[in-house]
C-alpha cells in the first residue's frame, strides 16, 4: 500500500505541475495582451505599457510563471484588477458558497443514485427496473440550468415558498442552507441519474460473480448478500465515477450559481471574465483544477484501500 | 472492409425512438434553412410576450420575436457545434489513440496520461479559460468542447485498437509484412468503427448540453445568433410574466439529448452486441 501511495503522490504532484503550466500558457501565451484586454480597445499604448509594467506582464513568461507559483505557495495570489483587493480572500469567500453547494449536490446525487441503482439491480428486468432506467435517461438529458429554472418556476414563482435566488450569508446558517437546497438538487439530479446507471450495472456484474452463489449457498439471505457481498465489490467503479462526477459538479456549479444568483466561485469567474480580470480567472481555474486533480488522487487511494487487487498491480 | 459494420436488427425501442428524435432535430434544422414562420431575429415590440396563437404557435418573447421560429433556428447552432466538436474529437482522438496503440511504451503512457489529464477538465472550464483570453463566441465554444472530446475518443480508440491488434488476423497481417498504416486502415479502423460511432453519438449529446450552458452564460452564441441556451437566459428575465418561455427551449434541448443518448444505446446493441452491458 505504501509503495502505491508514494507512486500516486508523485503522480499527483506531477499532474498539478503540468496543470499549472497549461493554465498559465492558455491564460498568458495565447494571442491577446492581458493589459490591452483589461483597458479595452480605446486605451493609449502608454496606458497599456504602464499597466503591463504594474502587473509585471513585461517580464518574460518563465519569470512570470515562477512569480505566480511562488506567490501562490506563500498564499499570495495577487491583486484583483477590478475589485482592487487581494484575490485570495475573494476566492475564499466565494468558496464558502460553492464548496457547500457542490458537497450538498454530491450528497444528493449519491443518496438518490445509490438507492435507485441498488433497487434497479435488485429488480432487474422487471417493471421497477424499467421505470428507474427510463427516468435516469430523462435525468441525464435535462440540462442542470434548465432544471434550476424549472425549480424556480415551481417553488418561487408559483408556490412562492422560497425566494427565486440570492444568498443571505452564513450569519444565518439555517436560511443559508435553505438557499442552497434547490441549487443542490438542480446540480445533483443529472449526476444522480448517471450514478443510478453505474451502480446498477456494477452491481449486476457483482451479482453474477461466483462468490455470490457461494454466499447464497451458505445460507446468506438475498438482501444480506446484496448489501454485504455485492455492493462492496461494486464500489470501485462507483467511486471512480463519483470522482469524475465531482469535476462535472464543480463546472456545473458555475452555471447553476448563475441561475440562483449565488455569490460562488462560478459567479466570481464569470464576473471576472466580463470585467476582463484575467488574474482572477487564472487563479479560479487553477483552484478548480487543483480540486479535480486532488479528488482523483483521493479516489485512487480510496479504491486501492477497498480493492487490494489494484495495489498488487502497482507493486 | 470487415463485416463489423453490417447492421443486425437489434437495437429495439431505444434505437427507433432515438432515431426519430434525432431525425426530428435534423429536420428542424433543415427546414429552418429555407423556412421559418417569421425571421427568427425579427423584433416586434408591440406584440411582445404574446401567448401561443395561430399566428405565433409558441407565442412571442420579451422582444416580440416568434418563439417557434427561434426554436427552429436554434437547432442549427446545436447541430453545428455538435458536428464540429465531435469531428475535432474524432480527428485528433483517433489519431492519438492509434498512435498510442501502435507505438506502445513511453508514447502510449504519455498519450494516456495526457488524456486522463485533459479529461479531468470539464468542457465548461476549458471554455471559460478560452473565452476569457480570446473572447466569447461560437467558435471558441466549439474549440473548448472539441478539446474535451479528444481524450474521450483517444482512450476508447486505444483500448479497442489494442483488442484488435492482439487478434490473430492482425498478427497474421503483421507477419505477412504489412505496415502499421495498412493494418490500421484495413483491420483496426473497420473493427473499432462501431464503438467509435456509438461514442460519437453520446459526445454529440454532451456537446449540445455544453453549448446550451455556454450560450446561457453568454459565452457561446452571440446576438443575433439564436441558440436554445441564450433563449433560456432571455426567458429567465421574464420568468414572473411568462414562465412558459422557459419551457420550449428546455424541452428542445432535453429531447435532442435524450434522442442522441437513446440512439447511442440502440446503435451499441445493434452494431456491437459485445459492447452491450452484461445484464
Amino acid at each position: 500500500m505504501l509503495a502505491y501511495a508514494i507512486q500516486r503522490i508523485l503522480l499527483f504532484a506531477a499532474t498539478l505541475l503540468i496543470a499549472s503550466m497549461i493554465v498559465f500558457a492558455v491564460m498568458n501565451i495565447l494571442p491577446g495582451d492581458a493589459a490591452q484586454t483589461m483597458l479595452g480597445p480605446t486605451a493609449t499604448p502608454e496606458a497599456v505599457a504602464s499597466l503591463s509594467h504594474k502587473l509585471g506582464l513585461d517580464q518574460p513568461a518563465p519569470i512570470r510563471y515562477a512569480h505566480w507559483i511562488g506567490g501562490a505557495l506563500r498564499g499570495d495570489l495577487g491583486l484583483s484588477y477590478a475589485y482592487g483587493s487581494p484575490i485570495g480572500p475573494l476566492i475564499a469567500s466565494s468558496l464558502a458558497v460553492s464548496a457547500p453547494l457542490a458537497l450538498m449536490a454530491m450528497a444528493f446525487a449519491a443518496a438518490v443514485g445509490l438507492a435507485t441503482g441498488v433497487y434497479a439491480a435488485d429488480r432487474r428486468g422487471r417493471v421497477g427496473d424499467a421505470i428507474v432506467m427510463g427516468a435516469s435517461q430523462v435525468g441525464i438529458a435535462v440540462p442542470n440550468f434548465w432544471l434550476a429554472i424549472l425549480l424556480v418556476i415551481v417553488f418561487a414563482v408559483t408556490l412562492r415558498l422560497v425566494p427565486a435566488g440570492g444568498f443571505p450569508g452564513w450569519q444565518e446558517p439555517a436560511r443559508a442552507l435553505g438557499a442552497l437546497i434547490l441549487p443542490a438538487v438542480a446540480l445533483g439530479a443529472a449526476q444522480a441519474a448517471i450514478l443510478t446507471r453505474v451502480t446498477r450495472s456494477a452491481l449486476i456484474e457483482a451479482l453474477n460473480e461466483d462468490f455470490m452463489r457461494t454466499a447464497r449457498a451458505k445460507g446468506v439471505s438475498r438482501r444480506a448478500a446484496l448489501w454485504r457481498h455485492a455492493l462492496p465489490n461494486a464500489l470501485t467503479p462507483i467511486l471512480t465515477i463519483m470522482g469524475l462526477q465531482f469535476a462535472n459538479l464543480i463546472a456545473g456549479a458555475i452555471v447553476v450559481e448563475n441561475v440562483f444568483v449565488l455569490p460562488g466561485l462560478g459567479r466570481l469567474m464569470l464576473q471576472s471574465i466580463s470585467n476582463r480580470d484575467t488574474l482572477v480567472v487564472e487563479n479560479g481555474v487553477m483552484l478548480l483544477a487543483l480540486i479535480v486533480i486532488g479528488l482523483n488522487f483521493i479516489v485512487d487511494i480510496a479504491c486501492a484501500a477497498i480493492d487490494p487487487r489494484l495495489r498488487a498491480s502497482a507493486e | 472492409m470487415s463485416h463489423a459494420l453490417r447492421f443486425r436488427p437489434r437495437g429495439g425501442a431505444s434505437l427507433w425512438l432515438g432515431a426519430a428524435l434525432v431525425g426530428a432535430l435534423i429536420a428542424a434544422a433543415a427546414v429552418s434553412l429555407v423556412w421559418t414562420p417569421y425571421p427568427p431575429a425579427a423584433i416586434d415590440i408591440p406584440h411582445r410576450l404574446a401567448p401561443p396563437s395561430a399566428a405565433h404557435w409558441f407565442g412571442t418573447d420579451n422582444l416580440g420575436r416568434d418563439v417557434a421560429s427561434e426554436i427552429l433556428a436554434g437547432s442549427r447552432i446545436s447541430i453545428l457545434v455538435g458536428v464540429v466538436a465531435v469531428s475535432i474529437g474524432l480527428a485528433f482522438g483517433v489519431a492519438l489513440g492509434l498512435l498510442a496503440a501502435f507505438a506502445k511504451g513511453l508514447t502510449e503512457d504519455g498519450i494516456m496520461k495526457l488524456s486522463d489529464f485533459v479529461f479531468a477538465f470539464p468542457a465548461l472550464l476549458t471554455a471559460i479559460m478560452l473565452t476569457s483570453t480570446l473572447g466569447p463566441g461560437v467558435v471558441n465554444a466549439i474549440i473548448a468542447i472539441g478539446v474535451y472530446n479528444v481524450p474521450v475518443i483517444a482512450k476508447l480508440t486505444r483500448a479497442t485498437a489494442n483488442g484488435v491488434l492482439s487478434r490473430e488476423y492482425s498478427l497474421a497481417a503483421r507477419a505477412a509484412g504489412r505496415g502499421p498504416v495498412a493494418i490500421a486502415f484495413d483491420h483496426v479502423l473497420p473493427n473499432i468503427a462501431p464503438a467509435l460511432i456509438v461514442q460519437a453519438t453520446i459526445q454529440f449529446a454532451i456537446a449540445i448540453l455544453a453549448e446550451a450552458a455556454l450560450s446561457y452564460l453568454g459565452l457561446g452564441a452571440q446576438p443575433p445568433q439564436t441558440s436554445w441556451g441564450k433563449m433560456l437566459a432571455d426567458a429567465q428575465n421574464v420568468l414572473y410574466n411568462a414562465p412558459r418561455l422557459a419551457l420550449y427551449p428546455g424541452v428542445a434541448i432535453a429531447l435532442s439529448v435524450l434522442g442522441l443518448n437513446l440512439l447511442g444505446d440502440g446503435l451499441r446493441d445493434a452494431l456491437d452486441p459485445k459492447l452491450k452491458a452484461r445484464t
